[in-house]
């Protein structure tokens, strides 16, 4: 049970319920947080490949995964730093559509994200499968900012965000876990923003 | 890389505030001393958490801005936000004595190991992990390791005056000079970075998102590969 501070009241008047606990309402700015240098996008040699534990390894240029059928997420995101954006709209497709290209073998048991700039995250294969996970290029009818992790990056939007690898290069399919780059630094290996999954050991 | 444990946060706990410190007009050292002292690691964060009588809490991070050291005490340094409602609270309500709830030391890549070369770049409050860095490499007698630059707007913004500058620190104001400062004020360029950027130099940039991106594009153009380049932003971005 926390302890009360001396004097704190807070600022809020009614809590938004779509806020999980300990997160705040950012509005309608959107902070950038990563920890490597900003790449330079190149549409010409940009790839998206799904590998590992597959029957069909699978890369897609910009332009073939575009032929992928549209998909799009409307809701809200949550950051691990207590900010959270409410009601955005992000447009690419479901990594869905990506394994039914590249047909998961029954072994898989997870996935490292890895991006373009060396970035990996870990995810149960749960969690990115069933409508619950997408590879966007839009983010409110726009281009995705690089900045932000365009021009395309992972959207796994029930978890804290740094799961949504920004500048994302492909999938690789495990059937193991193996913890990426801050879950080897200190977060969770699942992070729920629900249950407050921020380090490891929450 | 660090290992997972290097990073593993330790639970919350109460930390006693001993005493409070102006670096500016809107920013305060806050020192903390620790029940369950946990040594940390230059460039590391705590999170710091607020509860409200009826049980609503408000947290945020903020980086230590003191170099590891035997004692239990480690030293945050806050920038008051206007529209922030912990850096607030932690600027105009908290006195020496007051009880505080804070969780870490967190992060594992944001950290300088105390013995490889670094080149840090900060801008305005972005300066304070890396000031955890260039005390220990005083400290330790390793003061030639790091290499510090910190961009201010005015020497009002600047926080640790009395430290800086020093040997193998550079500040570059961007809008008002000191008297007699023989630069002229403006953005950070590549004159102001030291000129022999070796590959085994670790670049550690932090500050607002705008200037990390220019700070490490600086530190690409003097020779840095991307992959030896540590960022932390921060700050909203519309």
């Amino acid at each position: 049970m926390a302890k009360i501070t001396r004097g704190f009241a807070g600022r809020r008047h009614t809590r938004d319920p779509r806020l999980p606990p300990g997160q705040y309402d950012t509005g309608n700015r959107w902070p950038v947080l990563s920890a490597e240098v900003t790449p330079k996008p190149d549409l010409s040699t940009w790839t998206f490949s799904v590998e590992g534990q597959v029957e069909q390894p699978t890369t897609w240029t910009w332009d073939e995964i575009h032929m992928l059928p549209a998909s799009t997420f409307a809701g809200d995101i949550h950051c691990v730093t207590t900010w959270s954006k409410l009601g955005v709209t992000f447009a690419g497709v479901s990594v869905d559509s990506l394994f039914d290209v590249a047909r998961v073998l029954p072994t898989a048991t997870h996935v490292v994200a890895f991006s373009h700039t060396g970035y990996t995250t870990n995810l149960p294969l749960a969690d990115v499968t069933n409508g619950r996970a997408w590879v966007v290029w839009d983010y409110d009818a726009q281009p995705l900012p690089v900045e932000h992790g365009g021009p395309a990056r992972l959207l796994v939007p029930h978890l804290y965000f740094w799961k949504s690898a920004k500048w994302v290069a492909g999938l690789r399919v495990l059937d193991h876990d193996e913890p990426g780059f801050w879950e080897r630094n200190g977060y969770h290996d699942r992070g729920d923003p629900w249950l407050e999954q921020r380090y490891q050991g929450d | 890389m660090t290992d997972r444990q290097a990073g593993h946060p330790n639970a919350w706990q109460t930390a006693t505030v001993i005493d409070i410190s102006a670096e500016t007009a809107h920013a305060k050292t806050f020192r903390l001393g620790l029940t369950q002292p946990s040594r940390h690691l230059a460039g590391q964060h705590y999170v710091v958490r607020l509860t409200a009588p009826d049980g609503y809490t408000s947290s945020r991070s903020y980086s230590v801005a003191s170099a590891p050291d035997a004692s239990n005490d480690i030293e945050l340094t806050v920038e008051r936000l206007a529209d922030g409602e912990v850096s607030t609270f932690l600027c105009d309500e908290v006195i020496v004595g007051d009880e505080l709830e804070v969780r870490g030391p967190i992060g594992g890549f944001f950290v300088w190991d105390g013995d490889t070369p670094a080149v840090c770049v900060g801008g305005g409050s972005g300066i304070v992990p890396l000031m955890a860095m260039v005390r220990l490499a005083r400290r330790t007698q390793r003061a030639h390791l790091v290499h510090l630059v910190v961009s201010v707007r005015s020497p009002a913004d600047l926080f640790y005056a009395d430290e800086l500058p020093g040997a193998e620190t550079t500040v570059v104001y961007t809008r008002q000079n000191p008297p007699g400062f023989p630069r002229p004020p403006g953005r950070l360029t590549v004159a102001d970075l030291p000129a022999a950027v070796t590959p085994d130099v670790t670049g550690y940039v932090c500050g607002s998102s705008g200037f990390a991106e220019t700070a490490s594009q600086l530190l690409i153009d003097v020779g840095l590969p991307a992959d030896r380049i540590r960022v932390e932003r921060f700050g909203p971005t519309a």
